[in-house]
């Protein structure tokens, strides 16, 4: 075994990578369960955002336009779910589960004539003298347009949260429903564009798998990342800024057991793979060990029915 | 004076009832009107038809003189129109200045809106911080939230549902001096309300509902409360009498009881000390919020404590659980009747054995006697007049005074030692709080002791023997019910959770 073989700046360069696919997942549900719906189809948003963003961009050589119709299939899958749970009233952890199921049959079953295609490929960006600088430049200044895009997101929603009347209502609208509708606030609506929100990124994260991380199409080739998603919505309990750390922690342990299983760390590899899951459920009993602060910054309405009765 | 508001024939039906039947009333500018009415008698539909939360099916209403048609409360908003909820329409983690945002049209920035949040409470004397979060705050500073919320608008009419049933006496009449002066400035405002003595010294006119109908409008300053309470019930009432009797032995003795609060904005008990006789009614008063869910549930068992702070008899029982104090003859209600008491989508049937099935032996060996519990429950039904179709209906499908009736029943035909139960009669009607007020005295005088926690401060004084009033998460020490003012009560409850007077002159 040879540990200095792993060299920490592309070790950190490519966690922000591997860890980008949640990232944007993450930060979409923080949205959605922040206006009080718990969707738990992130993994079937994820993957069916995969699909149709590899075959627009095998069919139309853009990746660009590949990621745009990610998002859109993410989000129509979503709209599915929100169509259900908002105004058919069904019930949102099963809603949620089922469409985990049905993202991974519909998906597999779009993809079937394009295993083993490579995708086109995504340029890195490559900024002038920055890209170039050491240290610095391979971790901040040689990623792909869809890093960046990631973490302004994560800032765009921290602060149309915290700072504008938009953000304002949606936390309302999550936190006493019965409230926001008696002031006569558009609870549903409100709610249902949030959770479209919530399926554009998870598209968008399933299609920087397919398009960029891997980069080809496989069946079931999300793997849980979507339910990673959901746990570091927890884990961040509800914050932006926490959901990067979150996302970035995550991304670094996975990156970091691959790096150990190439320098022939004499551990069995499936310890390793298991690895960053076993610390995402340590982590998570950990923060939830205080049961007054956890619940604390949970929507209040997070998950409840809402019938717009009187 | 000029006419503000017109209503005229207002209709609203629901699927099997009519809770708005051809309502006409009208209020002049300046003018503190009530809406009297009992439970159930339609006064919240009716206002939020004004609101715009509800759409009439027939009627209408003029506002100014011109017709009044609000789609949304946004447009009523628009109009003029503001409203106070009953129950809290606040966010209990946003802090204050967020909610009145919330409850604003076109709000200002954060940093002018806290300065006019200052400003407005500075005139009116209901001092507010805006930067504190909600969650944290008493029932009287939530409800000074909303009357904020709704001053920075300039209501021309302002709706108070139920305003004073969560505050102290002193806080009552603070708020009453503020109405006044928002009255006097030449705002309408439209108080719902079914205290009489409030009505009596607060309102220029009355409009009384009952069933969904007008059956009266008077001067209730030219009325008696009791003359009011037979045209808001339709019949005559009478008060529950109870026997004399002699103290009994201590039965309930709670020492030192600290329990921290297990939700992030409840309360926790902080040393907790008294004791309740044989055949005694133990009134606890106090603003919600206080402590009294927390309390009810150490003494239920649901929260377990140290052995030695409560005692039954002597013997320690602070460790058990509910189940294991039923078997020992202790028993509670506590105050959500869907949910804590009764689990609404099961039947009467089942929810009679749920508490029950040890008591009156409705289990044998693990399997369920269904025959007996049926029967247990029918017995509740008819002994306490609880209006079902039979023991097969679920909790749900019963109306609240009904399901009361049945909660309160099944403890107390289940001849307890010791009874808690937490607001008995919230949100009943008239006569169904009369039967289970009288079901209570008739239980102690058969030597049970009773707790009786309530926010009903007319309920505590008619049928308690000793009155003490939570406050924070603390007891204030018993006191003899008879010959306590309702001065020396407020005070006891906290007085006016520092508010001030509104300044006369500002």
């Amino acid at each position: 075994m040879d540990l200095s073989s792993i060299n920490p700046v592309f070790l950190i360069a490519s966690l922000m990578v591997a860890a980008t696919p949640i990232l944007l997942a993450a930060i979409g549900e923080m949205v959605v369960e922040k206006a009080g719906v718990l969707n738990l189809g992130v993994e079937g948003m994820m993957i069916t955002g995969a699909v149709c963003g590899f075959i627009i961009a095998v069919e139309t050589g853009s990746p660009a336009l590949g990621f745009v119709c990610a998002a859109l299939g993410g989000a129509v899958l979503s709209l599915l779910f929100g169509v259900l749970t908002q105004y058919l009233m069904s019930n949102q952890v099963a809603t949620g589960l089922g469409l985990t199921l049905f993202g991974l049959g519909l998906s597999a079953l779009m993809g079937q004539g394009y295993v083993g295609i490579k995708a086109p490929p995504v340029p890195r960006l490559d900024l002038p003298v920055l890209s170039d600088l050491p240290v610095v430049g391979p971790i901040l200044f040689s990623h792909d347009a869809m890093v960046y895009l990631s973490v302004a997101l994560v800032a765009a929603v921290w602060a149309v949260l915290k700072y504008s009347r938009a953000g304002l209502i949606l936390r309302a609208v999550g936190e006493n429903h019965d409230a926001a509708h008696a002031l006569g606030y558009k609870v549903i609506r409100i709610r249902l564009l949030a959770i479209m929100f919530g399926g554009a990124c998870a598209g968008l994260g399933g299609a920087y798998l397919s398009l960029i991380r891997v980069p080809q199409w496989t069946e079931g080739m999300t793997a849980g990342a979507g339910w990673i998603a959901l746990a570091i919505v927890v884990f961040a309990s509800w914050k932006a800024g926490r959901v990067l750390l979150g996302a970035y922690l995550f991304g670094g342990i996975t990156v970091l057991q691959l790096n150990l299983q190439a320098a022939g760390v004499a551990i069995p590899v499936e310890y390793l793979s298991m690895s960053p899951y076993l610390i995402t459920i340590l982590v998570l009993v950990i923060m939830s060990a205080d049961r007054s602060r956890a619940a604390l910054n949970a929507p209040g309405s997070l998950g409840r029915v809402f019938h717009a009765t009187s | 004076m000029t006419e503000l508001l017109a209503v005229e024939g207002l209709t609203k039906a629901y699927p099997g009832v009519v809770a708005n039947d051809g309502v006409s009333f009208r209020v002049a500018a300046g003018e503190v009107h009530a809406l009297l009415g009992e439970n159930g008698a339609g006064k919240s539909t009716l206002v939020k038809m004004i609101y715009g939360l509800v759409k009439p099916d027939s009627g209408a209403m003029r506002l100014h003189g011109a017709a009044f048609e609000p789609a949304e409360p946004r447009s009523a908003r628009a109009a003029g129109v503001a409203m106070v909820f009953q129950h809290f329409s606040l966010f209990d983690a946003l802090d204050v200045a967020e909610n009145i945002a919330l409850g604003m049209e076109s709000p200002p920035p954060m940093s002018q809106l806290a300065q006019r949040i200052r400003d407005v409470s500075d005139t009116y004397g209901l001092p507010l911080d805006p930067d504190r979060v909600v969650g944290d705050l008493s029932a009287g500073e939530r409800q000074r939230v909303e009357i904020i919320r709704c001053l920075l608008q300039n209501p021309k009419l302002l709706i108070m549902d139920e305003p004073t049933s969560v505050l102290t006496p002193q806080e009552v009449e603070i708020l009453f001096e503020t109405l006044r002066k928002l009255s006097a400035e030449g705002t309408a405002i439209l108080y719902i309300s079914h205290k009489l003595e409030e009505i009596r010294s607060l309102c220029d006119a009355a409009t009384i509902l009952r069933g969904g109908e007008v059956v009266a409008t008077c001067d209730p300053r030219a009325q008696t409360a009791a003359e009011l309470a037979e045209m808001m019930v339709g019949s005559k009432l009478t008060p529950p009498s109870r026997a004399p009797h002699d103290q009994g032995a201590v039965v309930l003795d709670v020492a030192g009881l600290t329990l921290p609060s297990a939700t992030p904005f409840g309360t926790s008990l902080r040393d907790i000390s008294f004791q309740v006789h044989a055949g005694e009614v133990l009134g606890i008063g106090g603003v919600a919020g206080n402590g009294q869910d927390e309390l009810l549930s150490a003494l239920s068992g649901e929260a377990r404590t140290d052995a030695g702070t409560v005692r039954l008899s002597g013997t320690p029982i602070g460790q058990l659980g509910p189940n294991a104090r039923r078997r020992i003859a202790v028993l509670a209600a506590p105050e959500e009747r869907l949910g804590h008491a009764a689990a609404p989508d099961m039947s009467l049937t089942e929810n009679a054995l749920l508490t029950g099935a040890i008591r009156q032996g409705l289990t044998a060996r693990g399997f369920l006697n269904w025959p007996a519990a049926r029967g247990f429950a029918e017995d509740i039904i008819s002994r306490f007049d609880v209006r079902t179709p039979g023991p097969g209906t679920a909790a749900r499908a019963l109306s609240g005074g009904n399901l009361q009736k049945f909660v309160i029943g099944r403890e107390v035909l289940q001849r307890p030692d010791l009874l808690v139960v937490n607001q008995p009669t919230w949100g009943v009607d008239a006569a169904a709080a009369a039967a289970i007020r009288q079901a209570l005295l008739d239980l102690a005088a058969r030597g049970t002791a009773i707790v009786v926690i309530s926010q009903d401060l007319d309920e505590l004084m008619e049928i308690s023997d000793r009155f003490a009033a939570l406050n924070e998460g603390r007891l204030s020490s018993p006191r003899p019910m008879r010959g306590l003012g309702m001065e020396e009560i407020g005070l006891l409850m906290g007085g006016a959770h520092d508010m001030e007077v509104a300044h006369a002159d500002a």
